[in-house]
């Protein structure tokens, strides 16, 4: 009787995903004829003519998305440090803005902060003769600060568990080096916690996209409130909304394309 | 100007009775409610189709769910309400004058849990997809085994296996739908945020309403944390700890 070890299966690597599968060429037929369809049968005239402040408020939009994500990420990186090594009281504080913000809906904060503030600013003669005034007077701000807090409050706490989740001994071997503490801040704890945090950034981006439409009901121009023109010039009402449901389609695919590309460049050790 | 912010927080205007606006905003509170947990539970009920279909299902229903979820989680949910409450509507009114009935109003509230439930569907799909891959395959082949009928499995075995590695992607669905009901407002649904503006705007204490609407539903908040917390303890029981 010899000893017979049963080979191993060879192991097949499962197919890959075509694109060209037989069912996948039906439903591709099957979304061309919708959309020819929706590109036929529908009103599309009037696109050229708002053609310029279609870009306009796509370009508001992005410039709204980006800046309030990244002012909002610079207060999101004392937020998080402070949970993980700040004094009590200053966590305690960090932890309930934390939940404050995260437990109340968007357009809330956004109104509180649009009405009731600027309801209360508009009572006081020295705010009014002051040189901010001209800025007060106008939404963006308002849709700007709500924006940042928002995105700050969400990613305190995702920067918080990246903070926690960098390995002890890298930090302890900055230590063993002679850093200093802002040195080992600046050169380890904040680059790896940032490396963490990326993949989960990018969903934070996104949904911040996703919020940035809210501003429009604060009177602030971006690409939603210029569907919304549309849609009362025009009378139509889904013509507009699906072209803005492709753009912001368009938005998200950009993005996460982008973002897969830094997340690439940071090598990593791994298989 | 101290007699202005005095009436600013003249509390007298959240009393529950005619003058003041304490009722009409519980009210909408209460509506707010309603359609979190009925767009939640229309939402559960599509996941669990939709995670099935994506995870067993043939190759065609697999990719049409793929395109349902991706599009959802791409487009901001302000759109998607607006589209959906608009078409939603008018395709019930299509159907219904196909059968030669005039146009009926389509409630509000009906409107709007069908939205909240076709976003939140697509969310839950995916937890709950991730909720089943994690569930020991031995366990659903075991049942199998056993001879139980595919659906005795799903009610048996597979739910309540996945149910511990799908509470914590659930419960924050639940966080969000409770929220997603203010976007209701810009369609017009008298919900809280709608109401609390109305109060808000004809009595002109703006900070006061919106502060208290906020302290409604961060109270709505923190009693589902510690509700969750609870669910979470029970259907955890009996493995091991998170570390």
């Amino acid at each position: 009787m010899s000893e017979h070890v049963p080979a191993l299966p060879v192991y097949t690597p499962p197919k890959a995903r075509s694109l060209l599968e037989p069912h996948r060429l039906f439903l591709i037929a099957v979304f061309a004829v919708i959309i020819f369809c929706i590109v036929w049968f529908m009103r599309w005239d009037w696109i050229p003519q708002y053609q310029g402040r279609l870009l306009y408020g796509i370009g508001q939009t992005l410039i709204l998305l980006f800046s309030t994500a990244i002012a909002g990420f610079l207060f999101a990186v004392p937020l998080g440090l402070v949970q993980v090594t700040g004094p009590r009281p200053l966590a305690w504080l960090a932890k309930g803005f934390c939940t404050l913000i995260r437990g109340t809906p968007l357009l809330l904060q956004l109104w509180l902060i649009y009405y009731g503030l600027g309801s209360i600013f508009a009572q006081y003669p020295e705010i009014r003769q002051s040189f901010l005034w001209p800025y007060l007077r106008q939404a963006w701000p308002y849709g700007f600060v709500t924006l940042m807090i928002s995105f700050a409050a969400y990613e305190g706490e995702v920067m918080r568990g990246a903070f926690a989740g960098v390995p002890k001994g890298e930090i302890e071997a900055a230590k063993a080096f002679g850093m200093r503490r802002f040195t080992l801040f600046r050169r380890i704890w904040l680059p790896r916690a940032i490396h963490r945090a990326l993949p989960t950034l990018t969903g934070e981006t996104v949904l911040q996209l996703k919020s940035t439409p809210l501003v429009a009901t604060i009177t602030v121009i971006d690409v939603y409130a210029v569907i919304s023109k549309v849609r009362q010039d025009t009378y139509l009402t889904y013509e507009p909304l699906l072209l803005l449901a492709l753009i912001y389609l368009c938005l998200t695919g950009m993005m996460i394309v982008a973002f897969r590309f830094v997340e690439n460049r940071i090598p990593t050790r791994g298989a | 100007m101290a007699a202005s912010s005095a009436t600013m927080f003249d509390l007298s205007l959240l009393s529950l009775s005619a003058p003041g606006w304490g009722g009409v905003m519980l009210g909408g509170f209460v509506r707010s409610l309603e359609l979190a947990i009925g767009g939640y539970c229309l939402g559960i009920v599509l996941g669990i189709g939709g995670a099935f279909g994506k995870l067993y299902g043939g190759p065609i229903l697999r990719d049409l769910l793929e395109v349902y979820t991706t599009l959802i989680r791409a487009v901001p949910e302000l759109v998607l309400i607006l589209l959906l409450y608009y078409a939603g509507t008018d395709a019930v009114n299509q159907l219904i004058g196909l059968f030669n009935y005039g146009p009926v109003d389509i409630n509000g509230l009906v409107a709007g849990i069908f939205v909240i439930g076709v976003v939140q569907g697509a969310y839950s799909t995916e937890v709950l997809r991730g909720a089943i891959k994690a569930v020991p395959p031995g366990q659903i082949e075991a049942a199998r085994a056993y001879g139980m009928p595919p659906f005795q499995v799903l009610r048996r075995v597979t739910l309540p296996a996945m149910l511990p590695y799908a509470i914590p992607g659930l419960s924050n669905l639940w966080l969000i739908a409770t929220k997603d009901t203010a976007l209701l407002a810009v369609v017009g649904f008298s919900e809280l945020t709608l109401v609390t503006r109305q109060a808000a705007g004809s009595t002109k204490a703006y900070m006061m309403f919106f502060l208290a609407a906020g302290v409604l539903y961060l109270l709505l908040t923190l009693v589902s944390n510690v509700v969750i917390g609870i669910i979470e303890r029970r259907a955890r029981r009996g493995m091991a700890d998170p570390v």
